[in-house]
């Protein structure tokens, strides 16, 4: 019954109600980006969030800030100032030493309280362990909406309101969510959905401090230890530039060495569609797509893969991509840039072959 | 020990076609399932049962026919099912979930304290992975989301010690009883149904509670009343006016067109030239 469109499952608009605003929520103004930080560094989604609740906020004419909230020792206020670079007019900082890692009860009292304080009309959040843990439980505590995963953020021009589109039934559909009279409007959104926004180290901000009031000894969970991953054994598909992925078509396991081999001549990261990771012959965290990451590499070349709308939302950010399926009516073709039909297995090793000639001839040519 | 374990009906999603003229979703014939990431934390659930004893509570709020999911619950080895079922439920969104799921765990409790509950990481269907902590935060139990591995309970001091995925690591957290979680996928694999439980499904009789079984007096909080989101539009993705440009030559030998590609490619994207190049 979770938010299940099927009362209205047509692309015809719903019946909208009424959404004249209380006149109590009427002061809440202001879009919120919640600054996500782990191990002393902010994930970038923070910045992506900005971004996009830069657009939001000039819309509306409202101005856009930042949250951060962490301990002293922590680099808070590079924090705060960075948020201004990615588009931020201001930040709201907590600090507290209760604060030095995320725990779902501090950082929740945190956030409710600001909101409560300053009345913000939307908060962004990305939707990562950490932004989902949250948002979850303030929109709970605050008693408003919060709509999860979404890929596309707008105004409504009618309402002021905040109109939130993200996929549904498994990918195959998109509807659009909107909250009706309650504030603040909250969603979350998937790293890379948005694209990065310009650093810009020209912009400046103010810094509105707010104080936590809570003690360790209220707090029940407690940290016992951070055991940060080995990072260099995994695959960082969402910031690579050039992705090569294979799909089931490349039909052994064996044959997925051809997808490595052009890899390791771009200096690219090896993606995979969904059957290819169940089938064991790619990690997990190398599957894109809607169950899996969402990439916006400059680069992205599919073999083998048919192209089905849970795999494009993962990858169709992509500046170019490049398609090999000997299906000539395979939906790929339909939103590749440039495409060859024909068999993978011949492809891909001649490929891999031209790539390293014309490369190593532009390195000479310098 | 008492733990409630939330499931969810959902459709298997893997099989849901989208019709190509009206846009609708083409639901006869798709098979309902229990919401796959729920079977994580149900052999979970049903491990530490295993272990230190006690009882398991499944809950639902669905339609009458989500008592299926329930019996494929028992049978894979709950010992109780309750179905929260009522045209009021209509339309409810996350918040309005939450509330009702939160008050009907209340009144289990007032059969059998309850120790831990758990929730799926996420439906495959609603897909918010928001269910979970609106209940934890309407219960103030402790949230402990995306656990990969439960590493020790001690029932005398009411603690607990879980791995908890983050996003560059994993948190190692400690906390007391009673708790939410919501297990990580892949963190175990469920059990078969042995044949003993599987008649005890066959015989048992789910308990189905209304609104007011469940304990739910204000009718504004469930339901489309109590829900501050609405789904305003559906619509299918749009079709990009892109063709891709295939690349073929006259001779169709692959070492042709590869190169027609590739020059193509650093023609047309010189940046892309340039970094490729510097790598
Ligand atoms: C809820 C849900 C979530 C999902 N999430 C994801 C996700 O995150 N990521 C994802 O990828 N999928 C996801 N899927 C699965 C998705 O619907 C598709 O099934 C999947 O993307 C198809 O993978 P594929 O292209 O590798 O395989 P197929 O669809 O089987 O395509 C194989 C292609 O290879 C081509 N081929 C065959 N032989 C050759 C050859 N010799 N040379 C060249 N081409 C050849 C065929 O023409 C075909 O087009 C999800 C599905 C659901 C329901
Ligand atoms: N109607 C429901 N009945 C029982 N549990 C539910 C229901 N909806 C959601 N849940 C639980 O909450 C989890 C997260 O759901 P969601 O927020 O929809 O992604 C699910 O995996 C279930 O454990």
């Amino acid at each position: 019954m979770t938010q299940t469109p099927e009362r209205n499952a047509s692309p015809k608009k719903a019946g909208r109600g009424n959404f004249e605003l209380d006149e109590h929520l009427k002061a809440y103004q202001g879009i919120w980006v919640f600054i996500e930080h782990e191990q002393g560094e902010v994930h970038p989604v923070s910045w992506e969030l900005l971004g996009e609740g830069r657009k939001l906020a000039d819309k509306l004419g409202v101005s856009l800030s930042g949250v951060v909230m962490g301990a002293a020792g922590l680099p808070t206020r590079r924090f705060c100032e960075e948020s201004f670079f990615y588009g931020a007019d201001n930040c709201y900082l907590v600090e507290d030493p209760v604060l030095a890692n995320y725990r779902n009860e501090p950082f929740t009292r945190g956030m409710t309280d600001l909101v409560n304080r300053y009345k913000p009309e939307i908060l962004l959040l990305g939707a990562t362990t950490q932004g989902r843990d949250l948002a979850g439980s303030v929109a709970t505590t605050l008693e408003t909406g919060l709509t999860a995963d979404c890929t596309e953020l707008n105004i409504d021009p009618d309402n002021r309101g905040l109109a939130a589109t993200r996929p549904t039934f498994g990918g195959s559909l998109l509807c659009t969510i909107i909250t009706k009279n309650y504030r603040p409007q909250m969603a979350t959104v998937r790293p890379r959905v948005m694209s990065m926004p310009e650093r810009d180290t020209s912009r400046s901000g103010s810094i509105v401090e707010h104080s936590l009031g809570m003690i360790e000894t209220e707090i029940v969970t407690k940290v016992l230890s951070f055991i940060p991953d080995d990072t260099q054994d995994k695959p960082q598909l969402p910031f690579a530039d050039i992705i090569v992925s294979g799909g089931r078509g490349m039909k052994k396991p064996e044959n997925f060495q051809l997808i490595w081999s052009l890899a390791k001549v771009l200096g690219a990261e090896v993606g995979a569609t969904r059957p290819v990771v169940q089938a064991g012959w790619a990690e997990l965290d190398r599957q894109v797509g809607q169950s899996g990451k969402t990439v916006r590499p400059k680069l992205y070349i599919a073999a083998g893969i048919s192209g089905a709308i849970q795999h494009r939302v993962g990858m169709e950010g992509a500046d170019v991509i490049i398609a090999i399926n000997n299906d000539p009516n395979a939906p790929i073709f339909d939103f590749a840039h440039y495409g060859i039909v024909g068999n993978a297995m011949t492809i891909l090793p001649v490929l891999t072959e031209i790539f390293k000639q014309q490369l190593a001839v532009a390195r000479k040519a310098g | 020990m008492h733990i409630v374990v939330c499931i969810k009906q959902v459709p298997d999603s893997a099989q849901i076609r989208v019709h190509p003229v009206t846009n609708t979703i083409m639901r006869q014939g798709v098979p309902a399932i229990v919401n796959p990431y729920d079977l994580f934390s149900l052999e979970a659930a049903l491990r530490l049962k295993d272990v230190h004893g006690g009882r398991i509570t499944v809950i639902s709020m669905g339609p009458p026919q989500a008592e299926i999911a329930l019996k494929k619950c028992i049978a894979y080895g709950a010992d109780e099912a309750i179905l929260v079922t009522d045209r009021a439920f209509a339309g409810a969104d996350t918040l309005a979930t939450s509330f009702a799921l939160a008050q009907a765990i209340r009144q289990i409790e007032k059969d059998m304290k309850v120790d831990m509950v758990f929730a799926g990481k996420q439906t495959i269907d609603g897909d918010t992975a928001q269910v979970g902590p609106g209940i934890a935060k309407r219960l103030n139990l402790q949230l402990l989301t995306y656990v990969a591995q439960i590493d020790a309970i001690d029932l005398e001091k009411n603690t607990i010690q879980v791995r908890r995925r983050a996003e560059n690591g994993v948190q190692v957290l400690q906390t007391r009883l009673p708790c939410l979680i919501t297990m990580l996928e892949g963190s175990n694999d469920m059990r078969y149904a042995t044949m003993e439980n599987m008649f005890r499904a066959a015989r048992y009789a789910t308990k189905i509670w209304n609104k007011d079984a469940a304990g739910i007096e204000d009718v504004n909080k469930i339901g489309l009343k109590g829900s501050p989101t609405l789904v305003s539009k559906v619509f299918a993705p749009k079709p990009l006016a892109r063709r891709a440009d295939i690349i073929d030559t006259e001779s169709n030998d692959p070492r042709d067109i590869a190169l027609t590609l590739v020059n193509k490619l650093f023609t047309q994207h010189p940046k892309l030239h340039d970094s490729l190049r510097s790598h």
